[in-house]
């Protein structure tokens, strides 16, 4: 019951601040409902007993990338009158990709319904309370089996660091 | 936990108003920020399945997609902001210095 | 109905405990943090050879509460042009933040709004980073340059000296394995040693970015009276302002808590484990006590009869204290039997008493260090950021790694571990000078050079 009340109350602001994100004529309030849609992500995985997930997305998405958004947003804070036409000529391009994505789901719940034995797999997921300890977890599987991607992400993060700051740095 | 089916009606709400916010925006901030809501919308699919298949792998490459976004905001907000300095304008419409 | 209704009793009924604390917490936290500056302008005072506030209340004990009324009942000014919207959501994101973030600490063993969480000190930290967005958003939605430049200004610093906060705060977690905040206490009770005595350069590391992070002098020139009138808090008038000045200093009380639970053994007495040192345990009741005859010896020299009741009263409420911190340690002497029903209300209490006393300890050094020491410029806050505490912690995270490895292997435990982290501590400390002075060469070579450039640092 928890666990519903949960999910609607942040799936609910997820969407709810993903639809006013991409329609905002003001950048910085799209920032804000991004950073709200963010949190209720975060809260999502918080529901999903993904406890490292959680505060790695807090930490990192939002008390980071969104910094860095808000940051840029203000350097570069032209007029807002400026920008009006915002649904110009591809708004259709925009829905037709929308149906086609939704529609395509739909067809693969609406198949997996009428064939027997070829649906999606009915698993159970394990109880909460016997989850194991999910930082231990994740740094288990972190380290052990998963130590060279966790090696290539640092070198590219380095990369990008050393990328973003040449880039963005005043020519002399 | 929900049904999985939940989760991914969430992932794929979010998807589909990532790829309009893409697809439809001027702003190239805006863009990239419609991008960050389409990973989001990946790792909650991941972080679903994870919990379904008890498996801590889904939650994991999650992690490794929000480091990649980071270095990718960082690079993309970078361009942005040497292009500005340039034109001045961070409308996509404006940016046409490639075409004939 | 009959389901929600079910529902929501069962939720209660497990977790009334924490929802009690919050509700607890989030109603005194005012009060407490008018009083907390009412204490910094004594100190302030006593500082600089005066008295401080005297006159509303006895001794100016009831000036929070004339603070606190008059920022209630004043006009509500927002800037023409300004963003509403973001206007009033700034002080309240500042806010949210910090007390959603005192959620994860516990104030002794005993009292912990949200229980046995696995990341513990990790949503402490995390959730009192989100507090940047209410400065820069508070800068921008004011609609005036200097706001503006105040809010980035300040969250640049606390993004930069976050980092090596969190670098320290990973130094000490390598000798917990753990977490959960209770866990970190009872590691260092399990080894017998404060942290701080493992992992000095750490401990020092937190201290001054935690400094940093809360905008508290000597790193506060974004809200400094002298610069840019107050920063990102300029057109904040009345209760906006309250808020943030709550934020601020909700955030202190945050930063004190994880460095009192990571490095200053949390709720532990000094030397808990000692058994010979038990008599420290009346040390608290007795000095409780004696504050409370020192009010009482005051009372006489009182000028009016209100001041006089009101010293009576305050000499009432340390005996209370007293009382009540003295019954743990006292009844089991009187009455062995009662030893182990009378534990957990001495761990509670002594341990509720202790964190507060230390958290106390390092507020107090920062009000110290705020009349003390002459303020940073931006540029030299930010190259201490950058290019001294960043490569420090760093340095220490490899070095104290390798000293744990080393004693894990020669088998050292508790004060042995002193043996293998004190030379880690002075190699991250030469490490990272040796840095600056290579630094400093660099540049001075450079400036040689170079042409001379206004804008730079």
């Amino acid at each position: 019951m928890l666990d519903k009340v949960l999910f609607y109350f942040f799936a609910g602001i997820a969407v709810a601040s993903a639809a006013l994100m991409v329609t905002r004529r003001n950048v910085v309030h799209s920032a804000i409902f991004l950073i709200t849609a963010l949190l209720a992500t975060a809260g999502i995985f918080l529901q999903l007993r993904a406890e490292f997930l959680f505060i790695v997305q807090i930490i990192l998405y939002v008390g980071g990338i969104m910094v860095l958004f808000v940051f840029v947003i203000m350097l570069v804070n032209l007029d807002v009158a400026l920008q009006q036409m915002q649904f110009a000529r591809q708004k259709w391009v925009a829905l037709i990709v929308a149906l086609a994505l939704a529609g395509q789901v739909g067809v693969m719940f609406w198949t997996s319904g009428k064939m027997p034995g070829q649906g999606l797999p009915v698993l159970t997921a394990v109880a909460a309370n016997r989850l194991p300890l999910n930082s231990e977890a994740v740094a288990k599987s972190l380290f052990d089996s998963y130590l060279l991607p966790f090696e290539i992400a640092s070198v590219l993060l380095l990369v990008a660091m050393i990328g973003a700051v040449v880039m963005a740095k005043k020519r002399a | 936990m929900l049904p999985i089916e939940h989760y991914l009606f969430l992932s794929l709400a979010l998807f589909i108003i990532g790829v309009i916010g893409v697809v439809t925006r001027r702003n190239v901030i805006v863009v990239l920020m419609s991008i960050e809501l389409i990973l989001n919308a990946v790792n909650i699919n991941l972080a679903a399945f994870s919990r379904l298949y008890g498996d801590v792998a889904g939650q994991v490459f999650a992690l490794f997609i929000i480091a990649d976004a980071a270095a990718e905001a960082a690079v993309g907000l970078g361009i942005i902001i040497a292009f500005f300095r340039n034109r001045e304008t961070v409308l996509a419409d404006e940016m046409d210095l490639l075409k004939w | 109905m009959n389901a929600t209704l079910q529902a929501t009793l069962e939720f209660l009924k497990l977790y009334w405990a924490p929802l009690l604390c919050g509700v607890a917490v989030v109603a005194i936290l005012p009060l407490i943090v008018g009083y907390i500056v009412l204490v910094e302008r004594k100190i302030m005072a006593d500082m600089q050879a005066r008295l401080g506030p005297m006159r509303v209340g006895p001794h100016g004990l009831l000036q929070p509460i004339a603070d606190a009324v008059k920022l209630l009942i004043k006009e509500d000014i927002i800037p023409e042009h300004a963003d509403k919207l973001v206007f009033w959501l700034a002080p309240v994101l500042s806010v949210g933040a910090g007390l959603l973030s005192l959620a994860g600490l516990a104030i002794g063993p005993a009292f912990q709004i949200a229980q046995d969480i696995n990341i513990g000190i990790l949503f402490v930290v995390g959730i009192s980073a989100l507090g940047i967005f209410g400065i820069v958003l508070g800068g921008w939605a004011s609609n005036s340059h200097y706001s503006l430049m105040g809010a980035l200004r300040s969250s640049a610093q606390l993004v930069s000296y976050e980092t090596a906060a969190g670098m320290a705060l990973v130094s000490a977690l390598l000798f917990t394995g753990t977490l959960n905040v209770k866990s970190i206490v009872e590691a260092q009770s399990k080894e017998g040693i404060w942290f701080v005595l493992l992992a000095p350069v750490a401990f020092f590391t937190y201290l001054v970015a935690s400094i940093a992070e809360t905008n508290r002098a000597p790193f506060d020139l974004p809200e400094a009276e002298s610069e840019l009138v107050a920063g990102y808090m300029t057109e904040f008038s009345g209760f906006r302002w309250s808020l943030y000045f709550l934020a601020e200093y909700t955030n202190m009380i945050v930063v004190a808590s994880v460095a009192t639970t990571l490095f200053l053994g949390g709720w532990l007495r000094p030397f808990a484990g000692v058994s010979w040192l038990n008599f420290l345990d009346f040390v608290p009741p007795l000095v409780l006590i004696a504050i409370g005859a020192y009010c009482v010896l005051r009372v006489t020299k009182q000028p009016t009869r209100v001041q006089q009741l009101f010293m009576l009263a305050v000499a009432g409420l340390c005996f209370v204290v007293a009382l009540v911190l003295a019954a743990p340690v006292v009844l089991p002497v009187i009455k062995p039997s009662l030893r182990e029903a009378v534990a957990p209300f001495y761990a509670g209490i002594h341990g509720g008493f202790w964190f507060i006393f230390k958290v106390s300890l390092y507020i107090y050094f920062f009000m110290w260090l705020r009349f003390t020491i002459p303020r940073y410029r931006f540029d030299q806050l930010m190259r201490l950021g950058w290019h001294f505490l960043i490569p420090l912690s760093i340095i220490n995270v490899l070095l104290v790694g390798v000293a744990l490895i080393a004693g894990a292997y020669f088998q050292l435990h508790g004060w042995g571990l002193l043996l293998v982290t004190t030379p880690a501590a002075i190699l991250a400390l030469v490490a990272a000078f040796l840095i600056l002075a290579i630094e400093k060469q660099h540049d001075a070579r450079q400036e040689q050079t170079a042409p001379s450039d206004f804008y730079a640092g």
